[in-house]
């Protein structure tokens, strides 16, 4: 291996430990309640986000769902904003007002992680179409999960980003359960890359626990959005750890074994394996995991000691010019 | 000057902006073909890669005018007839309305979408929806109801460059009323600010959209009875001029709110309702409100037209208003 080739390789593997220790550390504290509303966790996902974004510019646009702290951990965002929207302060990345559900970080290209499955499909259509009448190279890549593409707005969105060819990738990251209802019961077709055929959108399908397919098959597609070759369909096989939603006080879903099952290809682990392999030191892998506790440790520290944001800023960001405060909340 | 008509006056508004901005572009369905005439010739002029038709897809496209106001440009979505907003709600609702917010300000969306309110011709319930009022209730829309030419041509202008999403409501009892229109670029009504169409001294008539000519109606034949109408036109729900209503009314202390939607929750309803709490001590008489009753409108002319707001009914509603006045003197 030469030395790019190992700073890359080195840097997904931080990518994908930041998001597992991040989730980690998220989970704990709202066991203990320091995180107000749910929490959808990405453990076990950390391979497609990163693959997918690795193969990405920092000016490509993403959009995310409500499963995405990952994401803009994966695009290279910093996780003190991250964890103190999380925690509700007015540092966090949408200053307290989006929490977990929407930890959208436009500073690396998001667009908004939004929490109605589907929704932010069309949203993905209509940036890469913004892309294209200014006429730069910029591409636009939308996760969604199994779920979603049951929704109209799946359908919708691929119909116009096929029929304007617009660059935009599809990502569908298929953890096999939409909530609690198997793809089985949900989808007809056993592969749901299938669907894209109906809009003639060339699709792949990937192992998501493995990044480096992750990212040579997201690398193809921007390629070929970035020629002006329209969108790809990108269907990641991957799995989730954790219930739909985390600290529910009861199992929404008891899967039993296949959890262990799924663990035993759990993304960080068969990399750290495969690099180790490829003759990568053990110690230099040890050294990132450890850097990365430190990270996770002072975002939390930086979240904890910020503020909550004053009762006024609820006024603020409804419209460009701040509402009127109404009398009730004696704040003037 | 030539008059020009409300239908002229969007396709004037757009295409003066469309001129002006190259972030500016015009979606919808068969909008190349126009079917109302408001882009007439502008595939021709402007290109079909800003003047596209879409397919009939209102929550694909509404969404993907939100994605491409997030990226720097000004679309304007033709959605030709405002119930063909319903399959859109998500996008509007949730992503439009709220991206700003839940995101902290990170999001800007400069977008318009425009819908026909296309009431009042035989075209049943499915196709003569007035829902504005519906989207009052969601924080986040700017909502503006053109009720001629020249304000029409103003406040579209002005929703254009807003960087805020406006939904803009045409009314299609208002196509071919005529106006002069100011040839002035940059002649912009701003979003906010209602007028007092006619001045008058007994009682305030707030009127909304297609409204605001059957008010003006009315007060010429109130006139008659020596009774002094003010014709107040919101022009914009969200946000509401309330400061230019409740001087009105204090002025007049009484007050009629005429909305050609449903009254329950409409408008008008939320108008009588801000005239109660806030102009209360200057009150001679109740609010009264003039809408249209809470069933379906029908497709059969003979029985469809009486159930919209009309010159007779405001005038009705005025002289009840101003003989309990008498009353009360005596």
């Amino acid at each position: 291996m030469n030395e790019l080739k190992d700073s890359h390789s080195l840097e997904k593997y931080r990518r994908m430990v930041r998001i597992r220790c991040f989730e980690d550390q998220a989970e704990a504290i709202h066991a203990q309640g320091e995180i107000p509303g749910a929490l959808h966790t990405y453990a076990g996902q950390e391979a497609t986000g990163v693959g997918a974004c690795i193969a990405l510019r920092n000016d490509d646009y993403m959009v995310g769902t409500h499963r995405s702290h990952g994401h803009p951990i994966a695009k290279g965002a910093k996780l003190r904003p991250l964890m103190a929207e999380l925690l509700g302060k007015t540092t966090g990345i949408c200053k307290g007002k989006g929490g977990s559900m929407h930890i959208s970080d436009f500073s690396v290209g998001s667009l908004g992680e939004t929490s109605i499955v589907g929704s932010g499909i069309p949203v993905a259509a209509g940036a890469a179409l913004g892309s294209k009448l200014q006429g730069n190279d910029r591409v636009t890549l939308c996760f969604f999960g199994d779920g979603a593409t049951s929704e109209g707005a799946f359908h919708e969105g691929l119909n116009l980003a096929a029929i304007w060819k617009l660059p935009v990738i599809f990502v569908c990251e298929n953890n096999n359960y939409a909530a609690s209802t198997p793809v089985s019961v949900a989808v007809p077709v056993k592969d749901i890359a299938d669907r894209a055929k109906a809009y003639n959108i060339p699709a792949m399908i990937v192992d998501g626990q493995d990044v480096d397919a992750v990212e040579a098959a997201v690398l193809e597609a921007v390629k070929s959005a970035r020629s002006a070759n329209g969108p790809t369909f990108i269907e990641s096989k991957t799995y989730r750890y954790a219930d739909h939603a985390v600290n529910l006080g009861r199992i929404l879903l008891d899967r039993g074994a296949e959890v262990d099952v799924w663990r035993k290809r759990d993304p960080i682990v068969l990399y750290r394996g495969k690099l180790i392999a490829a003759g990568l030191r053990a110690s230099d892998l040890d050294q990132i995991e450890k850097k990365v506790v430190d990270e996770v440790a002072d975002a939390l520290r930086f979240a904890r000691g910020s503020d909550y944001p004053t009762q006024a800023e609820a006024f603020d960001d409804v419209f460009v010019e701040r509402l009127p405060i109404p009398d009730y909340l004696n704040l003037v | 000057m030539a008059k020009t008509s409300y239908l002229e006056a969007i396709r004037q508004a757009q295409h003066e902006e469309l001129s002006r901005d190259k972030r500016v572009f015009l979606m919808g369905e068969d909008i190349v073909a126009s079917v109302f005439g408001t882009s007439t010739g502008f595939a021709k002029e402007f290109g079909t890669d800003r003047i596209r038709d879409t397919p009939i897809s209102e929550n694909g496209f509404i969404g993907a005018a939100a994605g491409a106001a997030m990226v720097g440009m000004r679309p304007i979505v033709d959605a030709t007839i405002a119930s063909f907003l319903y399959p859109a709600m998500d996008q509007i609702i949730s992503i439009i309305a709220k991206s700003r917010y839940i995101y902290g300000g990170q999001a800007k969306l400069p977008l318009v979408i425009r819908a026909c309110l296309f009431y009042g011709n035989s075209n049943a319930a499915q196709h003569s929806d007035r829902p504005y009022s519906m989207f009052m209730n969601v924080p986040g829309l700017k909502i503006v109801v053109p009720s001629n030419a020249y304000d029409m041509k103003g406040i579209l202008k002005a929703a254009i460059r807003d960087d805020d999403p406006v939904l803009c409501f045409e009314d299609g009892t208002c196509w071919t009323s005529k106006a002069e229109l100011p040839d002035d670029p940059d002649f912009l009504i701003p979003i906010g600010k209602g007028e007092i169409k006619r001045e008058g001294t007994d009682v305030s008539i707030i009127a909304i959209a297609g409204a605001v000519a059957l008010a003006l109606k009315a007060a010429d034949q109130l006139a008659k009875d020596d009774i002094s109408a003010e014709v107040v036109d919101p022009r914009s729900l969200v946000p509401l001029d309330k400061a230019l209503i409740l001087k009105s009314v204090r002025k007049t202390g009484r007050a009629i709110t005429v909305d050609p939607a449903h009254q329950t929750c409409s408008a008008g309803s939320e108008i009588a309702a801000i005239i109660a709490e806030q102009a209360f001590d200057s009150l001679r008489g109740p609010v009264l409100r003039v809408a249209t009753a809470d069933t379906h409108p029908c497709f059969s002319p003979v029985i469809e037209k009486a159930l919209y707001p009309s010159a007779e009914r405001i005038v009705a509603a005025a002289r009840q208003l101003v003989t309990a006045r008498h009353a009360t003197v005596v």
